[in-house]
């Protein structure tokens, strides 16, 4: 084998290796902003015509801003984020709860979040200590705004577009 | 109130978009990433060849197509029982364990007879061996993935598991020298005729689900309660216990097992576990001062007393002196220094070292011999693979939405990025050296098998946490299985 072949290969080998320590890096990267990215691109359209072409400027922005995650603000799941979908989220300290919150201020079924029309609303379950809506004490199914927390003992959450 | 009602139309299919660009699985981009690590196998191989047989064989390609028909098998169960798990976790591993059965391979070719070298059979040698291993690995990983549906599911076994952890790791302290010592560390389950199994590698992973289920019952009582010493808090006396325990455990094993490093990652690793649950600072404090504390005291005791004591004494003395005796026992740890050396900044290039040279290069001093040939350049390239896999795990960890998934996640992710920590430290000088293997690198089954299952578990957790959320839970339950609520909520919702 000729010097130069071997030299080449050699370089050309641990160049390689770097290429994929990036490319995965690269991978890792998208994914990360992939949700941040998309957040912005769906805040915006509400017109009919949102699905065909690039979205129009949205009208009533504050008006018709969807809540597209659920974000866990304080306690010890803090950080931990849920897209969401058309399906409604459980909340409390049994385990097929979509979000299982282990605190001694919950029980094991709390809460619960239900979409009805692309609005979410706010059901206490019958829980220990309540649920609370910013300040208010949640009776009976409450519209939650965006950027509102709902109180569950120690674990707040809130809904972001 | 039609400004009211074109809204309610929309975001249900908008939302849908989102959810779907949200939650995409990234599939392709792991097939990708796993047929560019086989691409580089394969050109590893190819480049060991034209320096070791100054030729390459027309059958270079085979070991590094073996490997990626048995990546491409587990890919295509990741697609059908792991839709949503972490894309960068195969490949990267899949890129390591290549390296190590490529390395191996090279290994064999130099131990051959010259005019052996061109025919040496794929599965021949260590090399052969480590291929047939990471099969069976493979297998394993995939068996694990399809019986554990959710991960929810192990804390269920979470005390036989712990139980099964203690024994393992037990096993070989009892078992006399002949049945379970190789190179004076007591590890091994050997059986005389068949082989042998290091217990201890699987025994890390049943303790980790055990430790993880354990302080997600009592992190309550380990974070709250606590004494504010010097602006950090302490925990009181009395919650000290486990972790103490799990010291005594650890000591226990570096005596009687004479392994530094098993008995750092059992304790690190609950430490850190400890940790992750209860967000205290001070835990890491503790660890520390007990963990330093108790190796001084080892190694006090060691040159004092002797006994069991002295293999630990013997090792700090080699770390800390290494050219005291060149070539009795410092020999392996000067050897593995100058390999090192000799490799530079870009190595002599894949099949141009002398792995031959450096005893234990198979297993302990793997990282070595290829530093040899890939250098500082190539080596750092498979430092960043191994924290690029730690950190997906720590970020499975983050993003799922149970405690018990949490600490299973963080703790795993963290013990196999302590465990490349303990031997990279060890065969370059800046712990006292232990016989740790190098996680998918090393030959050796049981490591390997350990290490995939590990992996498995970290794919299950980052499908559970990616996934979107479709029904009343994040993933379905497999039927048949018993109703999981009633286990998992304690009743008392006491504390008014």
């Amino acid at each position: 084998m000729p010097e130069l072949v071997i030299t080449v290969a050699r370089f050309g080998f641990l160049i390689l290796l770097w290429i994929f320590v990036f490319t995965v890096v690269g991978v890792i990267r998208r994914d990360l902003f992939a949700g941040a990215r998309s957040g912005r691109l769906v805040a915006a359209p509400r017109a009919v015509g949102a699905s065909t072409g690039p979205p129009a400027k949205p009208a009533k922005v504050k008006r018709g801003r969807a809540a597209h995650q659920l974000v866990v603000t304080a306690g010890q799941l803090a950080g931990t984020r849920i897209t969401l979908g058309e399906a409604q989220i459980t909340i409390g300290r049994a385990e097929d709860s979509t979000l299982v919150i282990t605190d001694d201020y919950a029980s094991a079924r709390h809460a619960r979040l239900v979409p009805r029309d692309g609005q979410w609303f706010v059901e206490d379950l019958g829980s220990t200590n309540g649920t609370y809506l910013d300040r208010a004490k949640v009776t009976g199914p409450t519209p939650v705004p965006l950027g509102v927390p709902i109180r569950i003992g120690r674990t707040s959450l809130e809904l972001r577009p | 109130m039609t400004a009211a009602a074109v809204p309610a139309a929309s975001p249900a299919t908008t939302g849908e978009a989102a959810g779907a660009r949200l939650a995409r699985s990234r599939r392709n981009a792991e097939l990708s990433l796993l047929l560019l690590a086989m691409v580089l196998v394969a050109a590893y191989g190819a480049t060991v060849e034209a320096n070791v047989l100054d030729t390459v064989t027309p059958d270079f390609w085979i070991p590094a197509a073996v490997l990626g028909l048995v990546f491409l098998g587990l890919h295509l169960v990741i697609r059908w029982l792991a839709p949503f798990a972490d894309p960068a976790l195969l490949p990267a591993v899949a890129l390591l364990n290549g390296i190590g059965v490529g390395f191996l391979r090279r290994y064999d070719l130099a131990k051959a007879e010259p005019d052996q070298r061109e025919t040496l059979a794929v599965f021949a040698g260590k090399g052969g061996s480590q291929l047939a291993w990471t099969l069976g690995a493979v297998i394993l990983a995939a068996v694990l993935l399809a019986i554990m549906r959710d991960h929810r599911s192990l804390s269920r076994y979470a005390y036989t598991l712990g139980l099964a952890g203690i024994v393992l790791v037990m096993i070989p302290a009892v078992l006399p020298g002949r049945f379970s010592e190789v190179n004076g560390a007591k590890l091994w389950i050997i059986v005389p005729g068949l082989g042998q199994l290091q217990p201890g590698e699987f025994a890390k992973l049943a303790l980790l689900a055990f430790f993880a289920y354990y302080l997600v019952r009592k992190r309550e009582v380990l974070s709250l309660a606590s004494r504010r010493v010097l602006g950090i808090d302490f925990p009181r006396g009395r919650d000290l216990g486990p972790v103490l325990v799990v010291w005594l455990i650890s000591l226990l094993v570096l005596v009687f097992e004479k392994d530094l490093g098993t008995s750092l990652l059992y304790f690190g690793m609950f430490v850190v576990t400890l940790y992750i649950a209860t967000e205290r600072v001070s835990w890491l404090l503790i660890g520390l001062i007990l963990f330093f504390g108790g190796a001084y005291l080892a190694y006090v005791l060691g040159s004092t007393v002797g006994g069991p004591f002295a293999n630990f004494y013997d090792r700090a003395q080699i770390w800390l002196d290494p050219f005291a005796e060149p070539y009795d026992r410092g020999y392996q740890l000067v050897q593995g220094l100058l390999t090192l050396g000799t490799g530079g900044l870009f190595g002599a290039g894949p099949g141009g070292g002398q792995p031959t040279l450096l005893p234990e290069v198979q297993t302990d001093f793997i990282f070595a011999g290829i530093g040899e040939e890939i250098g500082l350049f190539g080596l750092s390239a498979l430092l960043v693979v191994y924290l690029l896999i730690v950190e997906r795990g720590l970020r499975a960890a983050l993003a799922v939405r149970d405690s018990f998934g949490k600490l299973l996640a963080g703790g795993l992710a963290f013990t196999l990025g302590l465990q490349v920590f303990v031997i990279v430290g060890g065969i370059s000088k800046l712990i006292p050296l232990t016989g740790q293997t190098t996680p998918f690198l090393s030959a050796g089954g049981s490591s390997l098998m350990a290490n995939w299952l590990l992996i498995a578990v970290l794919l299950r957790v980052s499908d559970g946490a990616r996934r979107p959320v479709t029904g009343g839970g994040p993933v379905a339950r497999p039927a048949g299985s018993p109703p999981e609520q009633l286990h998992g909520a304690p009743t008392e919702v006491i504390r008014p």
